[in-house]
């Protein structure tokens, strides 16, 4: 780790004032940035710690929840608005890390942590366009079991790791961001980039600016929703695949329906084009097989994650079912 | 007090000798070797242990208490002190940097940034590397301890990818770690061998622990092509790394000559003289501690970081505390080597084996001597008119493979647990019933009788534990809901071992207490707490009144907590140990007396006294004796008996294993939802340690069945996932409420009775996991770790 300097933000236009500096790393709560610096893959020598920023989980005006970057994840999945109406939200936090983990890490953070990828990972004996663009990629033909099928280039494979993020994204979460330039309000889905051939660009925010808050939307009236996480051990180990949905029936037919994957690209995917073909459909395991082949239908595998596909179909197929099975 | 002439003398049996350590280092090693001393019963040296009509056996009087480890509150309060946290004054912090490719030679390394870099006080590399002897590997030479016989830092030349290329020492630990990255090194690259597939294609027979692996009986292909019900399968297994909780650590000082070691060993002598070596000083210049040792499981040996620690702490002139990231445990300090294996079984239509054959191949470096002996229980635990047993070994470029909880065993019995279920399953016949079958009289490869086996017993007790279902070729498995549920068993074996050298010293004080001191080694298993209680029941004092000492390379003999063979070692000592303080006793005691003159047999020590065995009412206190001597305290030393009993009898420990599994019929996600282990290993000298024992080694196995492998990259011959984060454990919610039980029934010929428990536990749960899944869903899955992609 390189020396650095730390500083608290005191406020939004403190921590937006310091972290125009081109050296500096916003910090939450450094459950992953600190493992990075450690680890030499990122190296700022300004670190300022939002944590002391808004962390509160407010009502909004149209029946949503405006959510404070610095609250913590513990602090989100607890939420007893989040619990009754994005129970998928607080099932994915819950899901994800350990409980010391998550007491720690922000919602803000959450958003912003990197790979997991074990050559971004290996500083000195890798290769990896993320770290080091146009050097190659590891992963490609080496141990890829928990790389991405979706949204992947030849020159990264890697995913998105966070599960909170699957759920937020089912919900048609949005991400406040603020900056020297302003603010903007931006879908949580167009927050990440694709790698193609720059995959250590990862996001769109511009150098120095701020995730404030997160807003989740009213939920659809009458829609149920969950999360579900396939993994390699019951408990803290990151998504193989996951898949959050949200089904709303309406006379016997689908009404409604969203659907996020984790653990298989390189942001929390939603499956659109499957999710229209549910609409007006009656919620039978065929309609659902149907939608679940479109979803993966791009699906582009390496050896180690050539199960991935027919997990996540097999997946959906079975939330959603028992998604229909409940609203029923 | 005698010195022996010659280097392989051991003391009589019950003798008090002090002899001359390095003598007594020699004899042990020959012992660990194999090779000196199996079969060397002589006219003075009875092939019986003393421990034979060792009285402990049979009125066990309170050994069996669940005593809570001694060392429990201590390290509950964060007041055991671990090698990384004892301190020196003016102590420095190291950091390693590790080569990143597999083989080659470095042509440059530049220094100058780290050099410059915030807090440095030395950077080492291989051109200003002190002058160093290769360190010898274990089973190499008689007290070699380390994992490769490779030179440590003495030239440029790179055999494996991780190796360490160059040490920091630093202010503070921060300061090390960043220097560390600021080295740069760029090398000349060789072709390497990192495949499974071009190591071993020049296979050859192993050759380990003084004998080739490969045992051939009859025609055993033959047999296998004429036997009416066969199966013929090919397994393999993953290579596995060791991670112990605590991370590799040695803090070190070289003090008017003298190596102050405090590290986290197996061996404290074996540590200590290996290091003297290294550094050509005599092995009493050096003074290696470990007195808490944060998990062993056969990787906490000696390894560079070791010498390279001591080394830079020698050419910087300041002591120097080396902890290894866990990264750095991945890269420096092996584990368990792959496997491919075949077995192959041939019965008649009763069930009876005609034929068993269990051969493969597996990989080692060129420096160790350590194959994995993964063919070990087809030796020993069944009848078999036929067998050819065979483990051919090839030699790869990668970090040393070492031992592993249960080397070979635990690897070996997947497959053959594995390969009896698909057998029982063509015969129509229960799986245990196939066992039963096909139990024993005498070691079936071997002859000898045995000591003492009622592994019988063990599956009828598990089966009844567990509620176990008779089946005859059909599967069992049902569904609830989402999930398949299934049932499988499997035998457990391990080795008894008892290695040579072991010595004791009991010091009786005017308080009538007494100190117990070995040079052993306690990782966290309860060597205290067992000792305490063993030396207390022989000595007749309250289980409280004991106090032990341990891990220190000063205190007596040389021994070392592998092949679960320490507790018969100490047994065994304090068993020499205690009837020499009786001699003693007994000379202290009144002249004209009725215990003055008596010798040692006839005499016993019983609620702080010595006294008369044929009638304890005739006696006098330990503190009479002592005031009545004037001296306030007394001490005796001695080495335990060479371990000849494994020379006469078939000495094993044995176990079932039984378990559920639960495998989800949309993902393939596995679960163990109930298991049960019984297990025959003589006495069991504290329920509560035992029990924790075998959990342990079941949740380990458990992980092997499930998720452990180290993700070794087959291109460069470099470990992917060294970090906790991306190398799979069980969690908790992965382990299931694990019930254990033991037959109980003392080993006749064994020190106590006792047969030792470290690693049996380890061999069974991942054939019964295995097994249990093809009740379930069917399947039959031969490769490790059984991932859901295999079960979809």
């Amino acid at each position: 780790m390189i020396p650095f300097s730390y500083n608290k933000a005191k406020s939004e236009p403190d921590a937006i004032a310091r972290g125009a500096d081109t050296a500096a790393r916003f910090l939450g709560a450094g459950t992953n940035l600190v493992d990075l610096m450690r680890e030499g893959i990122e190296s700022p020598t300004v670190l300022v710690d939002v944590t002391d920023l808004s962390n509160r989980i407010e009502e909004t005006d149209d029946g949503g929840l405006m959510i404070g970057a610095a609250a913590s994840n513990t602090a989100l999945a607890e939420n007893a608005a989040v619990r009754e109406r994005y129970p998928a939200v607080s099932r994915s936090i819950l899901s994800g890390a350990s409980a010391q983990i998550r007491n720690m890490a922000t919602v803000g953070g959450n958003i912003l942590q990197r790979t997991r990828c074990t050559y971004f990972y290996d500083v000195e004996g890798a290769r990896c366009n993320k770290r080091q663009p146009g050097e190659g990629c590891d992963a490609i033909d080496g141990f890829n079991r928990g790389h991405g099928v979706l949204g992947v280039s030849p020159a990264c494979i890697a995913t998105h790791p966070s599960d909170m993020c699957v759920a937020l994204a089912a919900f048609d979460a949005t991400v406040h961001l603020a900056g020297a330039d302003g603010r903007r309000v931006l879908p949580l889905t167009d927050i990440h980039r694709l790698p193609g051939d720059t995959p250590h660009v990862e996001t769109v925010l511009t150098p120095g600016e701020l995730i404030t808050a997160i807003e989740l939307p009213a939920p659809p009236v009458d829609a149920r929703s969950t999360y579900r996480k396939v993994r390699d051990r019951a408990s803290y180990a990151f998504a193989l695949i996951s898949v959050a949905a949200v089904l709303r029936l309406n006379d016997g037919r689908i009404a409604d329906a969203r659907i996020a994957l984790g653990g298989v690209a390189p942001k929390p995917w939603r499956a659109r084009e499957a999710e229209a073909t549910l609409v007006g459909a009656a919620p039978d395991d065929a309609a659902f097989a149907r939608a679940a082949d479109i979803a993966l239908s791009g699906a582009a595998t390496r050896p180690g994650n050539a199960f991935k596909p027919e997990l996540a179909r097999r997946t959906i197929v079975a939330v959603l079912h028992d998604l229909a099975g409940a609203s029923r | 007090m005698t010195q022996p002439s010659d280097k392989h003398a051991v003391p009589k049996a019950g003798e008090n000798l002090k002899i001359d350590r390095r003598e007594m280092l020699a004899g042990s090693a020959a012992t660990i070797a194999g090779v000196a001393l199996s079969g060397a019963a002589t006219a003075e040296q009875p092939a019986v242990p003393v421990d034979a009509r060792d009285p402990l056996i049979r009125t066990p009087g309170n050994l069996g208490a669940a005593h809570s480890r001694r060392d429990g509150p201590l390290k509950v309060r964060g007041e055991a002190k671990f090698a990384a946290e004892h301190k020196f004054p003016g102590m420095v912090y190291g950091a390693l940097v590790f080569s990143t490719i597999a083989r080659g030679t470095i042509r440059t390394i530049d220094t100058d940034a780290a050099e410059a870099a915030p807090g440095v006080v030395f950077v080492m590399t291989h051109k200003n590397a002190p002058r160093l002897a290769p360190p010898e590997p274990f089973y190499a030479t008689r007290t070699g301890m380390a994992g490769s016989s490779l030179p440590v830092m003495q030239d440029a030349s790179v055999h494996w990818n991780g190796q360490p290329v160059a040490v920091v020492l630093a202010a503070t630990q921060e300061e090390a770690d960043h220097a560390a990255s600021l080295v740069n090194v760029a090398y000349d690259v060789e072709d390497a061998v990192t495949s499974f597939e071009d190591a071993t294609a020049g296979a050859d027979v192993a050759f380990y622990a003084g004998r080739d692996l490969k045992y051939v009986a009859g025609d055993a292909e033959a047999a296998l092509a004429a036997a009416p019900v066969s199966v013929d399968r090919e397994y393999s297994t993953p290579q596995q790394n060791h991670n112990q909780i605590e991370p590799h650590a040695v803090t070190v000082a070289w003090q008017d000559g003298v190596l102050r070691m405090h590290d986290c060993t197996q061996g404290v002598d074996m540590s200590a003289i290996t290091m003297a070596k290294v550094f050509g000083i005599d092995p009493s210049k050096v003074h290696l501690t470990a007195e808490y040792v944060g998990g062993g499981f056969g990787g906490k040996t000696l390894w560079q970081y070791h010498i390279l620690a001591a080394a830079a702490a020698q050419a910087a002139g300041r002591p120097v505390r080396m902890t290894l990231t866990r990264e750095g445990v991945f890269r420096v300090c092996g584990g368990r080597a792959p496997t491919r294996q075949r077995l192959a079984l041939g019965a008649d239509r009763d069930g009876r084996l005609t034929a068993l054959i269990h051969t493969g191949t597996t990989v080692k470096i060129a420096h160790n001597a350590m194959t994995e002996p993964f063919t070990e229980a087809s030796h020993h635990m069944y009848q078999a008119d036929s067998m050819h047993l065979e483990v051919r070994v090839g030699i790869m470029d990668m970090l040393g493979n070492t031992f592993m909880r249960a080397p070979g065993s635990a690897v070996g019995t997947f497959s053959l647990e594995t390969a009896l279920d698909e057998l029982a399953e063509k015969l129509g016949m229960d799986p245990v019933e196939l066992r039963i079958r096909n139990e024993p009289d005498n070691n079936p490869t071997t002859g000898k009788p045995f000591s003492q086996r009622a592994l019988v017993d063990a599956y009828r007790e598990g089966a009844r534990r567990f509620g176990w279902r008779p089946r005859s070729g059909q599967r069992l498995g049902r569904r609830e809901g989402e999930w398949f549920v299934g049932t499988g068993m499997a035998s457990a074996y391990y080795p008894y071992k008892r290695f040579g050298g072991s010595a004791a010293r009991i010091t009786l004080t005017d308080d009538g207490k007494a100190l117990v001191e070995t040079a052993g080694a306690d990782m966290g298993m309860g060597t205290s707490t067992a000792t305490a209680a063993v030396a207390a029941e022989r000595l007749g004092l309250p289980y409280e009144d004991v106090d032990v000492r341990h891990g220190d390379n000063k205190l007596p003999g040389s021994i070392i907590a592998a092949a679960s063979q320490q507790t018969a070692a100490i047994g065994a000592s304090v068993a020499a140990a205690h009837a020499a303080l009786v001699a003693e006793l007994a000379a202290l005691a009144p002249e004209g007396g009725a215990l003055r003159g008596q010798p040692a047999a006839a005499l016993k020590t019983v609620d702080g006294s010595l006294a008369l065995a044929a009638d304890p009412s005739v006696r006098i206190s330990f503190a009479d004796l002592l005031a009545r001597s004037g001296q306030t305290s007394i001490s005796v030393e001695a080495t335990a008996p060479p371990p000849t009993e494994v020379s006469e009898w078939s000495m094993h420990s044995t176990g079932a294993v039984f378990c559920e599994v639960k495998v989800n019929a949309v993902t393939g996600e596995l679960r163990i939802s109930r298991i049960c282990g019984v297990y025959d290993c003589g006495r069991i000298l504290n329920e509560k340690l035992a029990a924790s024992q075998f959990r342990g080694g079941i949740i380990m196995s458990l992980g092997m069945a499930m998720m452990e492998y180290a993700q070794f990259d087959e291109r460069n011959g470099r470990i992917a996932n060294p970090s906790f984060g991306a190398y799979y454990m069980p969690s908790h919610l992965d382990v299931p409420e694990i019930d254990v039980a033991w037959t109980g029934i003392p080993d006749p010929q064994a020190p106590t009775g006792a047969r030792g428990i470290g690693e049996i536990s380890m061999n069974g749960p991942s054939a019964a996991v295995a097994n249990a899944i093809y009740d379930a869903i069917g399947k039959r899955v031969r490769d490790l770790p059984i991932t859901l992609d295999k079960l979809m």
